[in-house]
């Protein structure tokens, strides 16, 4: 028999963790649903855009109330659940309905916070909180008049723009002098209040209500100072509290809240308990990014998979007040321990305030320009060192240079006629035409709709903020914590915590048991997994062929015409004139149509047919060659100058340093290319800082840096650290290679991992420890001992013979 | 000749190996003087054929990562439903189909291909 399950609270948390746990175990519960709310689950935070005007309520339902039939739940509509019996584990609402159940999950919200002041219970009175609220107020709001708001935070903020927009004249009424002080400083507040006054809206700061006044219905609200206005409607929003009543009648331990461990459960094993109603680690959450995140752990234990864990949530306020730019995020106040950065320009009405300490963003507060909000959030989820880019980092990511990322007004500014992504030649007016007319939400969306930005990337910034302009308010970035393909709902470090946690060894076993949504995965996701499992597990993990694109499975390069092309390895790019003869017969006796010298110091035999790239690979072999890897996500070349053997200026031999290096990493898959370089004093002609791993020799010894490239965005790399010797090159070149392997993303490449780890993070674990500098190198030896066969050989002696003929010749 | 197999010819039908000759969630190539068919094998073993050639540009479909019922082109990821041929939704176009079928572990191929795709003659690059 199926274990019975039901959910007190049929609001936006409670029925997320529904949807999660029904996508992990769709019939493992019975599951029953209560909602003191006569309706369906609708979205809460979109009620201020039905206020005034710019939804509708049926275009703010989530799950209307066929979605339970379709999966076979049994809602109670409009029953409040007054009674649980915990030992015997039954439910009872007001009117007597009763279900048993064998896990409970509590998510009965908040409740706003009414003043106690008389009056306080006169019709005309409201709160903002659910549908029959926005019903009054839309009601009284039909008779124009003057609505006075209590609460000058963000709710009461959005309610009196709302009932402006259904024109009545509104007040706000702040006890403090501050608008919205949880969300925002003073400057930033101060903009928000002018521009709101401008819309209309009128403010008495610094005013306690002492008193609503009214007969039969509120007529006036009187302050302390003796001061009283008139008012047809009265709208409380002061504040919100969690919703603890039942769970405190029935004796499980709350303070402000529910008590909640890490995975969503009360005191009492049975009872799980996620959204408004929680406390966490001492912390209460309102905004519905946190509440996701605690449904999503809840399914997870529920469906018995109990790998999640909630850690409690770093959140960030966006006003939903169209025309009206504002974010805040974390700390940022700051106090005597941290630092701030500020850049205001009134002219425009821009004002950014970031809070630092010790390089790391605690906090940001914007307004007027809001474009850099997600970034900066995502900084300071990820901790990344900013010392880097500390000096740009007011202007946002725009001026780094590194991403492209356009702003609001720009793209706004631009013609349609604007080519948007060089790559597939997509306009800004197909992009926004695919946006209304397709009604497209997502940067997936339009990428799959138009192409832009989905082949480099580097104008994906330009497709979110046009996304954001064409959408308005409809549009949400979800910074962080994106699944790693629409097969699974993982992102990359959960999948790579479960292969090694859970002894995970095939692409298969992730997927089961993960619970992939798709059969075997997508061109994405499978790459990513062979690529991690190889890494995990070496010499034990069999690489698996069809997982891999095809360059990497036939170890060639595929060109537009279905040819490959084929590039030996030249260590350290030095070659010899018998090796230059031997390449000249090979490809004279292959007829190879074009031979080109590559970047990386390679020569490059194009046009090569597939069958014939085991017989050009053996006599390459033979000639003493091995693969170049010019294909792979992996090592790729070691590129030199000829170093202080012939060169005047050179300090050290940097050309038997680029050979060794090659010789030490050949052979090594990596998350994406990788790319190294040696020059031989800091005039630099081998380029080596734009490249993944460079070294520059100096008099003194060696300069290390890191996470450079060529290519779309060109990045200098960073300075890592200074050494003395060649074995310390190359103990410093194993470990950071290593230290990247196993830490960042599939298609990740250094620069971009760099920058979001942080480099202080890659000193702090490559320079300063020496002990695991060590044991980062010696992994990478281990793992070396079984990838540094030449695949070419290896092929041109039968393996995989299949990939190189066909299945019949006909006719 | 014996009346079976001159049957088959008479229908244009070949038989081009067996089924364990192409990976799973691979394919296999079968060179024609009218251009290659790409011969795909999926994870529960059902054998598709369709023309080598992506309806983008021409990119051979028999080099892609095969996934479910459906192939990526190696050239511009654009996916291909190994069923009906047709690229998938919003990317428009089709390569054709070729009737295939296994009969004890066999695989017979059609050399003429289904009508009905629109595209079929996919620009040669």
């Amino acid at each position: 028999m199926k274990q019975r399950l039901v959910l007190i609270g049929n609001g936006m948390a409670g029925v997320r963790t529904l949807e999660e746990l029904l996508k992990l175990a769709p019939d493992r519960y019975d599951i029953t649903v209560f909602g003191a709310e006569p309706y369906g689950n609708y979205n809460r935070i979109l009620l201020s855009p039905v206020l005034a005007g710019e939804k509708t309520i049926e275009q703010i339902m989530l799950n209307d109330e066929q979605w339970y039939v379709d999966n076979g739940i049994t809602l109670h509509e409009g029953k409040q659940v007054t009674a649980i019996d915990r030992t015997k584990r039954i439910v009872r609402a007001a009117d007597g309905t009763e279900e048993k159940y064998d896990r409970l999950i509590l998510a009965t919200g908040s409740m706003p916070f009414i003043i106690p002041i008389p009056g306080k219970d006169l019709p005309g009175v409201v709160a903002f909180r659910d549908i029959q609220d926005v019903d009054r107020m839309l009601a009284a709001a039909s008779g124009k008049g003057h609505a006075v708001v209590i609460g000058g935070g963000l709710l009461g903020l959005e309610a009196a723009n709302g009932l402006l927009k259904q024109g009545m004249r509104v007040s706000v009424v702040h006890l403090l002098d501050t608008l919205m002080e949880k969300q925002l400083d003073k400057p930033a507040a101060g903009l928000l209040k002018r521009s709101l006054e401008e819309r209309g809206l009128n403010f008495l700061m610094g005013a306690q209500t002492e008193a609503i006044l009214g007969k039969d219905k509120v007529e006036a609200v009187r302050f302390k100072d003796g001061l009283e206005i008139p008012a047809d409607l009265v709208v409380m929003a002061v504040g919100i509290r969690p919703n603890a009543e039942l769970a405190k009648q029935v004796g499980l331990h709350c303070e402000r809240g529910v008590v909640v461990n890490d995975t969503m459960q009360t005191f009492d094993p049975r009872v799980y308990a996620v959204g408004e109603c929680v406390q966490h680690r001492g912390d209460t959450y309102g905004l519905v990014a946190p509440l996701f995140e605690q449904a999503k752990v809840c399914a997870n234990h529920l469906a018995e998979l109990g790998y999640a864990r909630y850690e409690g949530s770093v959140t960030s306020t966006k006003l939903k007040v169209t025309g009206i730019d504002l974010f805040s995020a974390g700390d940022f106040q700051g106090d005597d321990s941290t630092e701030e950065m500020v850049l205001q320009d009134p002219g425009r009405g821009v004002y950014k305030k970031v809070v630092v300490k010790d390089n790391r963003i605690q906090g940001a507060v914007m307004y007027g320009d809001t474009i850099d909000g997600s970034w900066y959030f995502q900084l300071m989820r990820d901790n990344t060192d900013i010392s880097g880019f500390r000096d740009n980092l007011l202007f946002g990511q725009a001026h780094l240079g590194d991403s492209g990322h356009g702003d609001d007004n720009r793209v706004a500014a631009m013609a349609d006629s604007a080519e948007i992504c060089g790559c597939n030649g997509v306009c800004k007016g197909d992009i926004v035409k695919a946006i209304s007319d397709k009604r497209l939400f997502t940067l997936d969306e339009v990428r799959a709709h138009t192409k832009a930005s989905s082949s480099c990337g580097s104008c994906t910034g330009l497709v979110e903020a046009l996304l954001a302009h064409t959408l308005g308010g409809e549009y949400s970035q979800t910074p962080s914590k994106k699944p790693l393909c629409p097969c699974t709902e993982h992102n990359h470090d959960e999948l790579r915590t479960a292969i090694r946690a859970e002894g995970l060894k095939s692409v298969r076993a992730v997927m089961d048991h993960l619970n992939w949504k798709t059969e075997d995965g997508c061109p994405k996701c499978r790459p990513a997994l062979n690529y991690y499992l190889l890494c995990q597990w070496p010499g034990e993990y069999k690489d698996d062929n069809q997982s891999r694109f095809i360059n990497e499975r036939v170890h060639a390069n595929i060109q537009k015409d279905g040819t490959y092309s084929v590039i030996p390895r030249m260590w350290g790019g030095e070659t010899t004139p018998k090796e230059l003869m031997a390449i000249a017969q090979i490809a004279e006796k292959w007829n190879v149509p074009t031979v080109h010298v590559t970047g990386g110091q390679r020569i490059d035999l194009l046009g090569i047919k597939k069958e014939d790239l085991p017989g050009i690979w053996g006599d390459l072999s033979e000639a003493g060659f091995v693969s170049g890897h010019a294909y792979g996500k992996a090592i790729r070349t070691v590129k030199t100058c000829v170093g202080k053997t012939w060169c005047r200026f050179g300090t050290q031999d940097s050309t038997q340093m680029g050979i060794d290096l090659e010789k030490l990493t050949w052979g090594s898959w990596t998350p994406h290319k990788f790319k190294l370089a040696v020059s031989g004093c800091p005039r630099n002609c081998a380029e080596a800082t734009i490249k993944d791993f460079g070294v520059v020799c100096v008099d003194s010894g060696y300069e290390l840096h890191v996470g450079g490239n060529g290519g779309v965005k060109v990045r200098a790399t960073d300075f890592l650290c200074h050494v003395k010797t060649e074995d310390e090159v190359k103990e410093y070149c194993a470990a950071f290679l290593q230290l990247y392997r196993e830490e960042a993303h599939y298609l990740e490449r250094t620069a971009p991992w760099v920058e979001r780890v942080g480099l202080a993070y890659i000193k702090d674990r490559v320079v300063e420890d020496a002990e695991n500098r060590a044991a980062l190198a010696e992994r990478f030896g281990l793992s070396q001992q079984f990838a540094q066969v030449d695949p070419w050989k290896a092929r041109a002696e039968g393996l995989d013979a299949h990939e190189y003929s066909p299945l019949k010749r006909v006719g | 000749m014996q009346q079976a197999e001159k049957t088959m010819v008479e229908n244009n039908w070949i038989d081009v190996g067996q089924v364990s000759d192409i990976p799973k969630l691979g394919a296999r190539v079968v060179r024609t003087k009218d251009g290659d068919i790409a011969v795909f094998r999926t994870a529960d073993d059902e054998v598709f054929a369709l023309r080598d050639q992506c309806p983008h540009k021409g990119g051979p479909l028999s080099q892609g990562i095969v996934h479910g019922k459906r192939v990526a082109c190696p050239l511009h990821d654009w996916k291909i439903h190994l069923d009906s041929g047709l690229a998938v939704a919003p990317d428009e176009g089709c390569a054709a189909r070729f009737p295939v079928s296994v009969e004890d572990g066999r695989i017979l191929l059609s050399l003429t291909p289904d009508e009905g795709c629109p595209n079929s003659n996919a620009p040669k690059v």
